[in-house]
């Protein structure tokens, strides 16, 4: 497989290289190293570049008004972007934009006209409520959440936790039970407003991260529309599926690009640091981390890039997927975890970005399905059917 | 299990500030009434930590009555953002310091306590 770049990806990914180290990097250097956001007032002008770039919207599909970018080159972009202290969870504070909840391009008109269009605007923010306190990856079969019908409206209860944004978002989609079946195929996608009686954000649940804290949600006697379900009854699942398996090459994406940073940060610090009389550069030990971590970096940005590619070429990537997003977060939480010992006493400081990294990183093996599902997803899909 | 920052106010004084360490963390401000009217962070650019910023608070409101506690937390972040919700849904609106100061919006939160 041949990975060279092309002109214009090399173009782009330099164009957007520039942007990351001129224009975000010095921001950070003026905040908190905790930071998840940067001022509005930054956030709007950097926003303007990046539709002057051509570049904003990245992840719309061009049919939705976003640019026609592949998802090769999206993942080689994303590398880039992911690149600086915040990156790993909120690469360039979002100022490339978001393009929404991808469940949404599969909506009613009447569901795209009330929520995917403003989200796409700008005007709405939303979150995906999967994830609950009796299980996150096999969601299947854990989802306890029960919708039951009463007229023209569902009622749902429930809970669910580590859910991103939701105390900030307008609506989201939330799974739930809505047949005696156990198993994923009872459960059903809707689309519910924040501020429908019934729904509570009752805490953020404080975790190794700094930025984009997870909150619990408690769903009371909310009472949803018929019209607000996504998809078909009872086929909630498949959606929820889908964005799990498209979500694993972007997510393995900003593990590469942070190792890739922290690489480079390894090996400019090795020529410059002495000990013993000597430079780091020339001590075996170092050397061999620093191969170490090259070897770890390539393996992931491998099977990464031949994922985006199957994808591009609309071949099934779930396999592929599955191993960058293993790949891509144990290779990264190893490259940091070297650079910092590389580092000494002040790779723990926060005056690097490097323990953000470690912290971060650590939740990169089980965000988005840990390591061990994505050996399960793997071994489905190589030996076939269900052996368990 | 109460989320909020309910442990007893103590006047900020010198002497009062003395076991409180270079740590991370949150800390709310409150006249002498009890009535909270700041609540800040001690980040990673913060000299000395809580006691650095709590020190910082004492010198500029010398001479005025108020009042102090804090929680040490690694995740200054979060939790801070979690006290301004708390202080939105138990008095209505943010501390005016607050609004000036951070330009973010902040969530909502429905707490069950």
């Amino acid at each position: 497989m041949d990975y060279q770049l092309s002109q214009e990806q090399q173009m782009l990914v330099d164009m957007v290289r520039r942007f990351v180290r001129e224009e975000i990097c010095p921001l950070e250097e003026k905040l908190d190293p905790d930071a998840g956001e940067i001022h509005p007032q930054d956030s709007e002008r950097l926003k303007e570049m990046t539709r002057k770039m051509g570049l904003y919207g990245l992840g719309i599909p061009p049919e939705f008004g976003g640019p026609d970018v592949d998802v090769t080159t999206q993942t080689l972009l994303a590398f880039e972007m992911a690149q600086h202290r915040a990156g790993l969870y909120n690469p360039c504070y979002n100022v490339f934009g978001g393009a929404g909840l991808a469940q949404l391009y599969e909506a009613t008109e009447e569901q795209k006209e009330k929520y995917l269009y403003p989200v796409l605007r700008g005007e709405k923010t939303s979150f995906f409520g999967l994830t609950e306190p009796s299980g996150g990856s096999d969601p299947g079969r854990a989802i306890q959440t029960r919708a039951v019908q009463d007229g023209d409206d569902w009622v749902l209860n429930g809970a669910k936790i580590f859910i991103s944004g939701a105390d900030h978002a307008d609506f989201g989609i939330l799974f739930a039970r809505t047949s005696e079946d156990k198993t994923r195929n009872g459960v059903t996608c809707f689309i519910v407003d924040t501020d429908m009686p019934g729904f509570h954000v009752r805490r953020v649940v404080h975790t190794l991260r700094s930025t984009k804290y997870a909150t619990e949600i408690q769903i009371e006697n909310l009472r949803v529309p018929k019209e607000n379900i996504l998809g078909e009854l009872n086929k909630g699942f498949a959606i929820a599926n889908d964005r799990l398996s498209r979500y694993r090459i972007p997510y393995a994406a900003g593990c590469i690009g942070v190792a890739m940073r922290a690489q480079e940060m390894a090996i400019d610090y090795v020529k410059i640091r002495e000990t013993f009389g000597g430079l780091l550069a020339s001590r075996q030990a170092i050397q061999w981390m620093i191969v170490d971590n090259e070897m770890d970096i390539r393996t992931a940005r491998h099977v990464c890039l031949e994922a985006a590619q199957k994808a591009d070429r609309g071949d099934d990537f779930r396999t592929e997927a599955a191993m960058a997003k293993l790949l891509g977060s144990e290779a990264g939480g190893r490259v940091v975890d070297r650079v910092m010992q590389i580092h000494g006493g002040y790779g723990m400081t926060k005056d690097l970005p490097l323990e953000r990294w470690y912290r971060e990183m650590r939740i990169r093996r089980i965000g988005e399905g840990p390591s061990e599902v994505q050996r399960l997803v793997m071994a489905r899909n190589l030996i076939g059917g269900s052996f368990h | 299990m109460s989320i909020r920052l309910d442990k007893p106010l103590q006047a900020l004084t010198a002497e009062n500030l003395e076991p409180v360490q270079g740590q991370l963390g949150v800390y709310q401000l409150a006249d002498a009434s009890g009535k909270v009217f700041y609540i800040g962070y001690a980040g990673g650019r913060s000299l000395f930590g809580l006691h650095g910023e709590l020190k910082r608070e004492m010198d500029s409101h010398r001479g005025q009555d108020i009042q102090f506690r804090c929680e040490v937390n690694q995740q200054y972040i979060s939790r801070y953002e979690e006290l301004l919700m708390l202080h939105k849904v138990d008095f209505g609106e943010l501390p005016e310091r607050v609004l000036r100061e951070y330009p973010y919006q902040i969530g909502t939160l429905s707490p069950d306590n």
